[in-house]
């Protein structure tokens, strides 16, 4: 089916038979088909292991496709993009425990070609956006596991990327930062308007997070499922996490990711008929 | 010698002090009763107090303090060099598998040659004086630098390499941006390793090349003068103080300046 012309213009990311295999002969990702419109906060469910990462990895340029193509803009991905920044579960690893906290929010701004000044400003900015306005002459090894991925998420925002990649970015915090820093991300998407690929392997974040959720299947990755997510988009963690529709909606992730046959017209609508 | 040390050692100062004050004082207390009692000639062993007030009465000495200036040019010299060689070889190495294979065999063969076996060799072919000394440590100092490199990059996280990369940063730059700074605090042992191994190859071979100047041609001289025993022995204590200084400096350098590094290795991983 031919799509509109204004239609097509508003895919911010395009995944066409996506395959990857590691040196070792190991196939994580077979045949994958993604495409997600601008603006859109998209959760990637799957079992661990199933290739999230692999897929996170390839678009971000950092792996290159055994097969497949993948665009981004348009454009196909061949290196790193441009306006893209990666998220990683491992935040302290992912920071550089020699560069103060701002110093890591304002490294990669040398790529923007924008001067020391200009670079500390927006990471401060960046900062303070995230709720740090005062760790920023602080080490990251300084802070709690919940503060340093707050500043992981700062440096990725100061960098003003029209699509994010987070990788399981809250797996390794406690259940209340959790819960805190996954607003965070939707109050970010809200705000800058960029486009979020989030991986999870928690079912309830993947629902209570997303626009849409994909589940991928088990090794090699494929999409196994493809679920709007109806709910109100202003989300509370008590409210929300109440509705019938995300405990409905919960129920069926949680189906589909342990295997579960995909039942036609079982996910919820969007709009929220119920 | 171990190339590799685990960088920066933090270990409780204090006590490190006093068990080294307390080593020098019944060293010092046992050599004065040896010379004052006679059971050794004086001539032999002169008292450490007499040692040490001839140590000091060389600080106002102007020959003999420069003296110790061409032995520490030499030194300086000899360990910038060497830096400035091990370190992009090292990284070079350490990075470009290939290269590694390739160097690798030449490295294996060089490595045993203890330094101080070179010095009859570097005499022959460069003379004495600077000239000779320079080469000869930078030689011996590279490798401490050189292997400390290559394991210190080997050390880097894949996922810090990997996040500089996500934010479209080249091989090069993060090389130096990532492993470069990571590698760093191995690096600066290396340096201190091989900030002795420097001044011991500076006095060694000033000793053993038979003229020209120096803290070790000093002591040479000194040595083949009756009575110059005690002159032997505080051009020793100088060089034994000028050694734990800069050992002193340099620790006390990567403990500031690793700050990070002790934390991360104490911390939580
Ligand atoms: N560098 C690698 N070499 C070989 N196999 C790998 C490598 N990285 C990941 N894998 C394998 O690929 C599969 C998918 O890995 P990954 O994408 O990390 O999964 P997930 O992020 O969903 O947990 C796993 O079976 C994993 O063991
Ligand atoms: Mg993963």
């Amino acid at each position: 089916m031919e799509r509109p012309q204004t239609e097509k213009a508003k895919e911010m990311l395009q995944i066409t038979g996506l395959t990857h295999s590691y040196a070792d002969g190991h196939r994580a990702i077979d045949g994958l088909d993604l495409t997600v419109p601008d603006g859109q906060l998209l959760s990637i469910v799957g079992p661990s292991g199933c290739g999230k990462s692999t897929l996170l990895r390839c678009i971000a340029g950092l792996l290159r496709p055994t097969s497949g193509t993948l665009t981004l803009n348009g454009a196909p991905i061949n290196g790193v993009p441009d306006d893209l920044a990666v998220v990683f579960q491992d935040y302290s690893r992912s920071l550089f425990p020699w560069l103060t906290v701002r110093d890591n929010v304002a490294l990669p701004l040398r790529r923007r070609g924008m001067s020391r000044k200009e670079r500390r400003a927006a990471a401060q900015e960046a900062l303070a956006s995230v709720g740090l306005p005062d760790a920023g002459r602080k080490y990251p090894w300084q802070l709690s596991g919940g503060m340093q991925q707050r500043v992981s998420i700062a440096r990725a925002l100061a960098y003003r990327p029209s699509l994010l990649l987070m990788d399981e970015p809250f797996g390794s915090v406690d259940a209340q930062t959790r819960e805190d820093l996954e607003d965070l991300v939707l109050q970010v998407h809200r705000t800058q308007k960029i486009t979020i690929l989030l991986v999870t392997h928690d079912i309830d974040e993947s629902v209570y997070v997303g626009d849409r959720v994909v589940v991928l299947n088990r090794s090699p990755a494929r999409v196994h499922a493809d679920l709007p997510v109806g709910l109100p988009s202003g989300r509370d963690q008590i409210e929300t996490r109440g509705l019938p529709q995300f405990v409905q909606l919960r129920a069926e992730v949680g189906r589909l990711v342990r295997g579960g046959a995909k039942v036609p017209g079982a996910a919820p609508a969007s709009g929220g008929r119920g | 010698m171990s190339d590799k040390t685990t960088p920066p050692r933090g270990l409780s100062r204090p006590g490190k002090w006093a068990r080294g004050a307390a080593g020098v004082a019944v060293l010092f207390l046992a050599s004065e009763a040896l010379g004052r009692a006679g059971i050794v000639d004086r001539s032999f062993l002169p008292p450490a107090s007499s040692v040490t007030a001839r140590a000091v009465e060389l600080f106002g000495d102007s020959d003999f303090l420069s003296n110790v200036r061409v032995t520490l040019t030499a030194w300086a010299l000899g360990l910038a060099i060497a830096v400035a060689i091990a370190v992009p070889l090292g990284l070079l190495l350490g990075s470009v598998p290939a290269v590694n294979t390739a160097v690798r065999a030449i490295v294996e063969f060089l490595r045993p040659i203890p330094s101080v076996a070179l010095i009859p060799l570097a005499g022959l072919i460069l003379g004495s004086g600077l000239n000779m000394e320079v080469p000869l440590i930078v030689y011996a100092c590279c490798w401490p630098i050189l292997f400390n490199t290559m394991y210190g990059l080997h050390d880097v996280d894949p996922l810090a390499k990997e996040t500089l990369r996500s934010f479209g940063f080249n091989r090069m730059q993060v090389l130096i941006r990532v492993s470069l700074r990571s590698a760093a605090p191995f690096i600066a042992t290396g340096v201190r390793l091989s900030a002795s191994v420097a001044l011991i190859l500076a006095v060694g071979t000033e000793i053993l090349s038979g003229f020209g100047d120096g803290l070790g041609m000093f002591i040479a001289q000194a040595g083949t003068v009756p009575e110059g025993t005690r002159d032997v022995l505080a051009g020793t204590v100088w060089a034994g103080c000028i050694g734990l200084i800069i050992d002193t400096v340099l620790v006390q350098a990567e403990n500031r300046a690793f700050r990070w590094h002790l934390a991360q290795r104490s911390g939580a991983s």
